[in-house]
């Protein structure tokens, strides 16, 4: 695919001629080959744990209120489709919601601190004191605060979610190289282009990384939180359902709700994975494909 | 006969024209009390191409931070007598500064890397782009704008630091030992090179090394630096005619000169 290298062929040994060449991979359904294994490798180990959990189940007949098989739990996500996502996206929505806010302040929070160090030391020991309260201690309070149920959920799930993005983003904003910080001193750079064209593009592998986390955290923090609250009526997330079927023994229903939760876990993670690597895959170390 | 000697700069410097800078009676004491240089006085004239060269850790960097404004002294004044200054009384140094590695932002295309300074100065990005793309021409690095620095050997690397410190045309190039890193090979190329480009935009250029050869192939003066405290031994004039090339490089000329600038270095630190 690739013209041979030939040492007879004309080359004057200029840098001009190892201007790069770009190569592409052969791809399969749309995803270069080399991703492949890294899919089907967990795909395969799924599929064999699922037919033993099944066949373990149908073997020694356990009754469904207490371990019910893969197939049933399929059969009960379809059919209470119409409940569990109405419940799935009260959560998502949440989740979000609760995302999006961390994302903001955690960032803003982060670029205050960097330009005015009084401002980190008094406010950074509140925002630790925040997250190492454990969320179901404080979650009653805040839900009686509020006032509005959905609300103290969205707070919950901000509390979990912020702080890594705060101190990733205040760890990725200080570690900018300092020879750059001085040659934008050199060019009587603004503090706001030292923070456009330098601090924050230093920042981003480290907000990234900070965002991995939290995507999975507001998810809990939405969960654990509307385990606390409890809350009923129609307009209720995942975690009422899991709640409310297991009162009722429907414990089918608790796995179906179980796995929605954990499918939407796997799917963030992945969602911010492919944002991460799409935005540092042609310089950061950590997205590249070495050739060596 | 002896075209090539050795002479103290003053009794052949052409006297009437005002130096870009002046630094006088500089000391420079950092906080831990590490006295980094020394009442240092050096006048540095429009278009040289001046070494300072010395041993590790005899303050070279620092003093050529201080020239750039980067950390000011804590003794002595830094003068730029032709250069404009602003309202507060702070000249509006007009200088380029390359670093020993090449520092350059690993998210930026090359393009946009040596597109930075433009930025910075407001000017327009259709202009700018213009700019960037023929100084990475002058260096060599045409075909390589949309390049990411990873993708590049060290040597382009520092090529585009160059063009990256040449960009805004400045009247002075502080470079702080830019080809330390690199191979001779490479170094050798990039000396003429950066000789070339000196003769072609007549900036002036300092340059500091630890390589007595670098320094002579390269200069027309050549300031030598001695440790603890840092401070300045001698200050030659290195009389050989530009352009320089590999057939200077392999004169005798250029061995009797390293010879006696080598000499002299041994003078600085041995005492
Ligand atoms: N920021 C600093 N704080 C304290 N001491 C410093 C600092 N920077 C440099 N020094 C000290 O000042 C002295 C001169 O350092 P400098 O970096 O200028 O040397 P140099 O001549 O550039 O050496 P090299 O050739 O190794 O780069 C050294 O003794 C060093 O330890
Ligand atoms: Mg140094």
């Amino acid at each position: 695919m690739t013209p041979p290298i030939s040492p007879t062929a004309d080359h004057n040994g200029t840098d001009a001629e190892a201007r790069p060449v770009l190569v592409t991979e052969p791809r399969i359904l749309g995803l270069p080959a080399s991703a492949w294994p890294r899919i089907l490798a967990p795909i395969v180990i799924g599929v064999v744990t699922l037919a033993a959990w099944e066949f373990a189940v149908r073997w020694n007949a356990i009754p469904a209120y207490i371990l019910p098989g893969p197939v049933l739990i399929g059969q009960t996500l379809v059919s209470d489709w119409g409940t569990l996502s109405g419940s799935l996206w009260i959560t998502l929505k949440i989740t979000f919601l609760a995302l999006a806010a961390a994302v903001i302040v955690g960032v803003s929070l982060a670029v205050l601190f960097t330009q005015s160090k009084w401002l980190e030391m008094s406010l950074l020991p509140y925002a630790v004191i925040l997250q190492v309260t454990p969320i179901v201690a404080i979650a009653p309070l805040i839900i009686i605060w509020a006032g509005d149920v959905n609300l103290a959920l969205l707070i919950c799930a901000w509390i979990v979610a912020f702080f890594p993005i705060l101190s990733n983003t205040i760890l990725g904003l200080n570690s900018a190289d300092h020879n750059l910080v001085n040659l934008f001193q050199l060019y009587g750079a603004t503090r706001w282009q030292t923070m456009r064209h330098l601090k924050l593009p230093a920042a981003l592998p480290y907000f990234l990384a900070g965002l991995k986390i939290s995507g999975g955290l507001a998810l809990i923090g939405a969960v654990v939180a509307e385990f606390v609250a409890g809350t009923g009526g129609s307009a209720s997330g995942l975690a009422y359902r899991i709640l409310e079927a297991g009162y009722q023994l429907k414990i089918p229903r608790v796995f179906a709700a179980l796995l929605m939760i954990s499918l939407s876990g796997i799917a963030i993670f992945l969602a911010t994975s492919w944002v991460s690597h799409m935005l540092l895959r042609r310089w950061h170390e950590s997205a590249l494909k070495r050739e060596n | 006969m002896d075209t090539a000697s050795l002479s103290t700069p003053h009794a052949v410097r052409p006297e009437g024209r005002k130096p870009l800078v002046c630094v006088r009676h500089v000391s420079k004491q950092f906080g831990n009390g590490t006295l980094a240089v020394r009442d240092v006085n050096l006048s540095l004239g429009t278009g040289e191409f001046v070494s300072l060269l010395g041993p590790s850790g005899c303050g070279k960097s620092t003093l050529l931070r201080m020239i750039a404004g980067l950390g000011a002294p804590s003794t002595g004044t830094i003068e730029w007598p032709t250069t404009s200054h602003d309202a507060a009384g702070k000249p509006q140094r007009d200088l380029g500064f390359v670093f020993q590695d090449p520092t350059l932002m690993p998210w930026a295309s090359a393009l946009a890397n040596v597109m930075m300074p433009l930025t910075l100065k407001g000017i327009r990005k259709s202009e700018a782009r213009e700019r960037a793309a023929a100084m990475l021409a002058l260096v060599g690095l045409a075909g390589f704008e949309n390049s990411y620095p990873r993708e590049l050997s060290g040597g382009m690397k520092m090529r585009v630091s160059i063009a990256r410190g040449l960009v805004l045309r400045p009247k002075i190039l502080l470079m702080d030992e830019p080809f330390a890193a690199l191979d001779e090979i490479t170094r050798h190329r990039l000396n003429d090179d950066l000789l070339e480009l000196w003769w072609k935009e007549k900036f002036t250029a300092v340059f500091v090394t630890h390589s007595v050869f670098e320094s002579v192939y390269l200069s027309k003066r050549i300031v030598v630096m001695a440790a603890r405290p840092g401070r300045v031994m001698a200050d030659l004039d290195v009389d050989a005619p530009y352009p320089r090339d590999e057939l200077f490089r392999t004169s005798p000329e250029y061995a009797h000169l390293c010879r006696v600038v080598s000499g002299k270095l041994k003078e600085a630190i041995g005492s």
